[in-house]
C-alpha cells in the first residue's frame, strides 16, 4: 500500500549502551525501506533533525534508573500512540540490574570520584512497570530482523511473528544437536526466549539467556539439570544474572540458589 | 518409494566396497542422498555423496537426557550405531514450509502457490523405527479426505535403503511396539550389516521392483543359508537387547484413566515444555501458520512452521490458553501419543525410537512415566479398597 501520511517514528534511549537502536542502522538494505514507509521522526543516534511530537510509533530502549529518567518516560508515554521496548534494558533492566541484588550506595561511593553528584535510582527497572507498554522486543541486543519484523507487522496492521517459545525450538527447527544432551554443555536454552535463532549452541555453546526468560519457564528443573552437569552453585547464580538479571523468574531463581 | 509388495523375494549378499556402486546408481537415477553424517560428534541426517561421508566404525551411547558418539580405529563397520537426534521428517516435512505468496500488483491481488517439491530424495540407512514413523505420517497427510499435496508429492519421489537394527540403542524400545529392529517392508531395499574381525558382509533384501533396478550392475551374490542364519541371530539378540520396553497392554485404557491431574505433577515439576521431544520425534506433526509481510505491504507469504503442544501459544484461544502448566502439556502430548492417537489414526503415535528420551533435557523417559501412571493407578485402587473394607 502506497501511504500518502508516513507514520511517526521517534527512537528513545534510557540506561542503555545504544546497541539496540543501531540495529535498527544495521538493517542493512532494509534501512532504505524503513525510512521510505516510516517518516524518521526522532532519533538522534541516526540524525540531528528533530521533528516535534505527537509520535505513532516510539522504540525505547534502556532501562528507567535515575529519578529524572522516571519521569522523562511518562512524557514519551503521553507523547506515542504505540510504544514498543526493545532489548534486554528496557524490557527486564538490563545487566544494570545486578544493583538490584545489592545496595546502590555501596557502588556510587566505589565507583565515583563525587557520589553527591550521583542522582541514582536504588534498583533498574524494566519500562512495562513504569508505563503502559503495547509490545516488547527481546534480546541483548535485539534481533534486527525481528525489528524488522515488528515493523512490518505493524505498518501492516497484523501481529507480529515473534514467539515466546524456548530456544530450544530454534535449535530443533535449524537442526543443530543439543549441546548439553550431546555435549554435556550446560545451556540455558529450555528457559529462555527465542529470538536469537539459536547463534550459541550452533557454536557449540550453551545459551547464556540474552532474550530473557521464555513463557512458563520451568528454571528449578533446568538448575537440578545443571547441577547434575558439576555447575558450582556460584556459577549457576551467575547464569541466571546476566542480561536478564532483572527478571522475575530469573531473579527468583537465583535468589533460591544463593539462600540455600 | 513405491508402495506396491515385494516382486520377488530376492535376498543377497553384498560386500562393503559394493555399496559404492549402488550409491552411484542411486545418484545416476537422479537422486539426492540424505544419510547418517557425524556433525560435532552427533549422527545427524545429511547430504551425502559417496560411501565415504558415511560414519565408520561409530558407535552410540544414549541414555535419558544423554547421548555420546566413540570412534573406533579397527572397527570399519558403517551402521553400528542407532538414530540420532534428526529423522526423515525434516526432509519430507520440513521444519519451515511456503505454501504461497500474494503480491499486489497494481490494485490487483496475484497469488502465487508454492510449486510442489521436485527433488528426488533417496534415504540412506533409514532405521525400522522411521520406516514405520513415516507410515503414520503418510496415514496423517495422505489418507483421509484432505491430503497435503507438498508432503505427497515429496513422498512419491523418494527412494529408501533401509538398515536393520542389529546394536540397539539405550532408549529404544522398537520391540515393544512391533516396529523393529527388523524392517518388514515399506523400503526400495533394506540392508543387515554382519561385521566382526573376521568377516564384515550385508545382507541386501529388495523390497520393490526399483529397488531391484537400482542394483542392476552392483556386485552381489546369493545370500548363502549360512549367511542369512548369522545376519537373523544378530536380529534376535536385537530384539532382547533394547535398552527400553513399553508396557503396551491395556496401554489406551491406562492413559485415558489416569487423566486426573493428580497423576501428572511430579512430571509437571520435572518438564521444561522445551519442546525437544516434539521436535525430535519422528511422527509429531504439529505446525502453526505464519503469515509475514513486506515493510511496504505489496507481498503477503504464508509458511507453515513446526509447533508443539508444549508451547503456551500453541493452545491459546479466545479468552486465555488451555493449557498454560507444563503438567497438562505432558499429559496432553503422552495421552495424544499412547491413547488418542490409536483412536484418530488407529496406530500408536510412538514407533519406540527413543529420540524423546535421549534428547529430552533432564532425561523425562515416556516408559517410566508409563510404569509410574500403572503403579499410581494402582496404589489408589488399592487404597480404594482398603477404605470399603
Ligand atoms: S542446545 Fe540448549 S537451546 Fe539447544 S536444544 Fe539443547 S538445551 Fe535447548
Ligand atoms: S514418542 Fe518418543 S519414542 Fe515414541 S516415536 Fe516419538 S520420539 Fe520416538
Ligand atoms: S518432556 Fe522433556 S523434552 Fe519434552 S518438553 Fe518436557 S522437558 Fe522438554
Amino acid at each position: 500500500m502506497s501511504r500518502s501520511i508516513r507514520p511517526k517514528l521517534a527512537v528513545w534511549k534510557f540506561a542503555s549502551c545504544d546497541g539496540c537502536q543501531l540495529s535498527l542502522l544495521d538493517v542493512e538494505d532494509a534501512l532504505l525501506e524503513v525510512a521510505a514507509v516510516v517518516d524518521i521522526a526522532n532519533f538522534p543516534e541516526a540524525s540531528r533533525a528533530v521533528v516535534k511530537g505527537p509520535y505513532d510509533l516510539s522504540l525505547v530502549e534502556g532501562s528507567i534508573t535515575t529519578p529524572h529518567d522516571a519521569e522523562r518516560i511518562h512524557r514519551i508515554r503521553r507523547q506515542s500512540k504505540t510504544l514498543v521496548t526493545i532489548g534486554a534494558c528496557a524490557t527486564s533492566g538490563g545487566i544494570q540490574a545486578l544493583r538490584n541484588y545489592k545496595n546502590v550506595d555501596d557502588f556510587v561511593s566505589i565507583v565515583y570520584a563525587h557520589p553527591e553528584y550521583i542522582s541514582t535510582l536504588e534498583k533498574s527497572t524494566p519500562i512495562r512497570d513504569h508505563v503502559k507498554v503495547d509490545f516488547e522486543l527481546r534480546g541483548c541486543p535485539i534481533n534486527k530482523m525481528q525489528l524488522v519484523e515488528l515493523l512490518s507487522a505493524y505498518l501492516n496492521n497484523r501481529k507480529p511473528n515473534i514467539r515466546s517459545h524456548s530456544v530450544c525450538m530454534e535449535c530443533k527447527l535449524k537442526g543443530t544437536a543439543c549441546v548439553m544432551v550431546a555435549q554435556g554443555i550446560p545451556c540455558l536454552g529450555p528457559v529462555t526466549h527465542a529470538g536469537c535463532e539459536a547463534i550459541c549452541p550452533s557454536f557449540n555453546r550453551g545459551c547464556y539467556g540474552c532474550f530473557g526468560p521464555k513463557e512458563s519457564p520451568n528454571c528449578s528443573s533446568l538448575s537440578s539439570r545443571w547441577t547434575d552437569l558439576d555447575v558450582s552453585k556460584d556459577d549457576l547464580i551467575r547464569a541466571y544474572r546476566s542480561f536478564n538479571a532483572g527478571s522475575e523468574s530469573f531473579r527468583r531463581e537465583s535468589e533460591f540458589h544463593e539462600k540455600l | 518409494m513405491n508402495q506396491e509388495k515385494p516382486d520377488t523375494n530376492n535376498i543377497f549378499v553384498i560386500k562393503k566396497d559394493s555399496l559404492a556402486g549402488l550409491f552411484e546408481n542411486i545418484t545416476k537415477a537422479g537422486y539426492e542422498m540424505i544419510g547418517p553424517k557425524l556433525k560435532d560428534g552427533t549422527i545427524c541426517l545429511d547430504k551425502i555423496t559417496s560411501l565415504d561421508d558415511l560414519p565408520v566404525g561409530i558407535t552410540d551411547n544414549q541414555e535419558p537426557a544423554q547421548y555420546r558418539t566413540k570412534q573406533s580405529k579397527s572397527d570399519t563397520s558403517l551402521f553400528s550405531y542407532v538414530v540420532g537426534p534428526h529423522s526423515p521428517k525434516r526432509y519430507v516435512f520440513p521444519p519451515r514450509h511456503q505454501l504461497w505468496q500474494i503480491n499486489r500488483v497494481n490494485g490487483d491481488q496475484q497469488i502465487i502457490a508454492q510449486p510442489l517439491p521436485k527433488t528426488k530424495l533417496a534415504f540412506i540407512g533409514i532405521r525400522p523405527c522411521d520406516l514405520a514413523a513415516l507410515k503414520i505420517t503418510d496415514r496423517v497427510f495422505k489418507g483421509g479426505k484432505y491430503t497435503d499435496a507438498h508432503y505427497t508429492e515429496g513422498r512419491a519421489n523418494n527412494f529408501i535403503l533401509a538398515v536393520n537394527c542389529v546394536k540397539p540403542g539405550g532408549t529404544c524400545f522398537c520391540t515393544s511396539v512391533g516396529t523393529g529392529p527388523k524392517a518388514k517392508g515399506d523400503f526400495d531395499l533394506c540392508l543387515t550389516e554382519v561385521y566382526s574381525e573376521a568377516e564384515h558382509f550385508f545382507i541386501l533384501e529388495t523390497g520393490t521392483k526399483l529397488g531391484s533396478k537400482m542394483i542392476s550392475g552392483v556386485t552381489t551374490k546369493p545370500a548363502s543359508k549360512a549367511k542369512l542364519k548369522q545376519a537373523d541371530k544378530l536380529l534376535k539378540a536385537a530384539e532382547k537387547n533394547m535398552g527400553r520396553q513399553l508396557e503396551t497392554d491395556n496401554l489406551q485404557q491406562l492413559i485415558y484413566d489416569g487423566a486426573n491431574r493428580v497423576n501428572w505433577e511430579e512430571v509437571g515439576l520435572k518438564c521444561l515444555s522445551c519442546t525437544n521431544c516434539t521436535m525430535v520425534c519422528p511422527t509429531c506433526f504439529c505446525t502453526s501458520l505464519e503469515d509475514t509481510t513486506d515493510l511496504r505491504g505489496t507481498t503477503a507469504v504464508r509458511t507453515r512452521v513446526w509447533d508443539s503442544c508444549f508451547n503456551e501459544d500453541y493452545s491459546y484461544m479466545h479468552g486465555g490458553n488451555v493449557r498454560s502448566s507444563s503438567r497438562a502439556r505432558y499429559r496432553h502430548w503422552i495421552s495424544h501419543k499412547l491413547a488418542g492417537w490409536v483412536d484418530q489414526f488407529g496406530t500408536l503415535g510412538c514407533v519406540g525410537c527413543g529420540r524423546c528420551i535421549t534428547w529430552c533435557p533432564v532425561g523425562i523417559d515416556i516408559t517410566e512415566e508409563v510404569v509410574s501412571l500403572k503403579k499410581r493407578i494402582a496404589t489408589k485402587k488399592a487404597e480404594a479398597t482398603a477404605k470399603e473394607r
